[in-house]
């Protein structure tokens, strides 16, 4: 598999590169290939795209490093309450028809939790209205959710991952096992 | 081979010193820019054609046969005109008056024009531009093509027994080109009549339009008008010149950063490497000019971009001098040594009576 990384993460390193990357490892296999376009980089060509309608070079090569893959794992910051601008000028940017069919994970980082919904909100229609076709688990990180160890995020990151995998490969995910907890620790509250 | 220039006829401020022309001087410096041009030995001069500020030219064959009475060589063109929004009647009449003014000296080139709003000013709804260029365009060739003319079609009310006068000059309809920037449907429309086809390619890069010249080629040839590098191709350019190359990037930059169409945008050294606009020195317009062969081909019309951006009409008679005396010559003299023998010029007036003389006696 060929996987295209897209993140508008703005800081170096960003809490959304970082998502990024953690998305891409649990997507892909041996022999597969990443990568990543951080719009941080050709975010003057984008806006000089807007305005004269055509791509410089290196948002050419960019277009169709995403357009070319075989999958895509796209994370945006959430900015005023949605998706970035530049994240949102860089699928503004491509032909309507480029995505169509396109496996895509969705991901969102933000300060607080209470924007978790922006997958779902604006990421799924936004790539509804380009025909690709999202992976049902999108992975929001939270400042919050950096600092809570290897729990919850890791495996919403792992289950998105493996559908995106299941999704390219053309093979149903495995459904995963039920979360549980061991029966020493459940004995051993049991009198609570 | 044929040079000349089109001019969109916009009213801009001139960035540099803050004046911005009137209407009238706008209009009369596009006259006297066409005047210019037939001095310095360019062949066409094509005006565009639009109805929203800041823009001038909504009235061509007024402007044109204005100019047709003070020329006496030069091809009057436009650029374009309005295929969509303008009755295929009124286009036939208004360009069959132009040509008997100016004898001859006419053709014309179709666009659609892409601003949503003008379309209902005219009845029209630009979501259907382009069944507008097919059906009324196919109108148009009739009207040229027969004295009495019945039709009906989708767009406008039908005609019975209708005449469109005057008759064309001698019987030999303008010939057309077909201007497109993005259409693969009207390169196959140029392509089908045998018409020439226009790609004004100064503001994108040139693999763009790689792939429409080509399309319309190889389905000219598929039509059965001659081979693909007989196709009648004409592409556009932007230019700024001064006899030192630094000069004209130092006299340019505020003109392009503040540009109504790119400026703002990319930097002028990005905008001369990705797309045809040159600025510099005579030869380095004619090197860069000597690519567009190289890109797609043979082709039998060039027109330069030299009157836009509030650049001074002083400022555009003096580049028209520097195409006229160092730049043409050259480039007329390089291209018409290195076409083929087969690779027709661009059809005139002159031509179409000869081919259709020929026809008539064979006949």
């Amino acid at each position: 598999m060929k996987l295209a990384v897209v993140t508008a993460g703005l800081s170096q390193p960003s809490s959304s590169r970082l998502l990024a990357d953690r998305l891409a490892a649990a997507s892909v296999s041996a022999g597969d290939t990443v990568e990543v376009v951080e719009l941080r980089d050709i975010a003057l060509d984008i806006t000089k795209n807007l305005l004269t309608g055509f791509p410089s070079p290196a948002l050419r090569t960019a277009i169709s490093t995403v357009t070319g893959a075989d999958a895509l794992i796209a994370v945006t910051p959430v900015f005023t309450a949605g998706y970035s601008g530049l994240f949102k000028s860089f699928f503004d940017v491509l032909d309507a028809d480029s995505l169509v069919g396109k496996p895509v994970l969705l991901g969102a980082t933000g300060g607080t939790e209470r924007h978790s919904l922006v997958l779902d909100y604006q990421l799924r229609p936004l790539f509804g209205y380009l025909r690709a076709d999202p992976v049902a688990t999108g992975v929001y990180a939270a400042s919050s959710d950096w600092g809570s160890g290897e729990g919850a995020l890791q495996r919403r990151i792992s289950r998105a991952g493996a559908e995106l995998a299941s999704l390219v490969s053309g093979r149903s995910a495995a459904p995963a096992a039920p979360a549980f907890v061991p029966f020493d620790q459940l004995l051993a509250s049991a009198g609570d | 081979m044929q040079f000349g220039i089109f001019s969109v006829g916009d009213v801009t401020t001139d960035p540099t010193n803050g004046t911005t022309p009137s209407e009238h001087e706008r209009i009369k410096a596009m006259v006297r820019i066409a005047l210019k041009a037939e001095e310095v030995g360019l062949d066409v001069f094509a005006t565009g054609e639009h109805h929203n500020p800041p823009f001038v030219p909504s009235s061509p064959t007024t402007m044109l046969g204005h100019i047709a009475a003070q020329t006496s060589k030069i091809v009057l063109s436009t650029s374009t005109t309005l295929i969509t929004t303008n009755d295929p009647v009124k286009i036939a009449e208004d360009f069959a008056m132009l040509q008997h003014l100016a004898d001859g000296r006419v053709d014309l080139m179709m666009g659609r024009g892409n601003t949503g709003p003008v379309y209902p000013w005219f009845g029209q709804d630009i979501r259907q531009g382009i069944p507008l260029a097919i059906e009324n365009y196919h109108l148009l060739r009739r009207l040229w093509r027969e004295d009495v003319v019945d039709w009906s079609g989708k767009f406008r009310t039908p005609l019975q027994g209708f005449t469109s006068t005057p008759r064309p000059l001698d019987d030999v309809p303008p010939f057309v080109w077909h201007g497109s920037i993005r259409s693969p449907e009207i390169a196959e429309q140029a392509a089908f009549y045998g018409d020439g086809f226009f790609a004004n390619h100064i503001f994108w890069p040139k693999e763009h339009f790689q792939g429409l010249i080509r399309l319309y080629r190889e389905r000219f040839e598929h039509y059965g008008h001659g081979t693909a590098d007989q196709a009648i191709v004409g592409l556009g350019g932007q230019v700024f010149l001064r006899p030192r190359s630094q000069d004209a990037v130092r006299e340019f930059r505020p003109y392009f950063d503040n540009a109504p169409v790119y400026g703002h945008g990319p930097s002028l050294e990005e905008f001369t490497e990705q797309t045809p606009l040159t600025v510099g020195s005579p030869q380095e317009v004619i090197d860069k000019t000597l690519t567009f062969r190289e890109h797609f081909g043979d082709y039998q019309r060039q027109l330069f971009l030299v009157d836009h951006a509030g650049l001074p009409l002083k400022t555009v008679l003096e580049q028209l001098d520097l195409l006229g005396e160092h730049v043409i010559p050259v480039l007329r003299k390089e291209l018409d040594a290195l076409r083929p023998a087969h690779v027709p010029e661009a059809p005139t007036h002159a031509s179409l009576k000869a081919a259709r003389e020929s026809e008539l006696v064979t006949r």
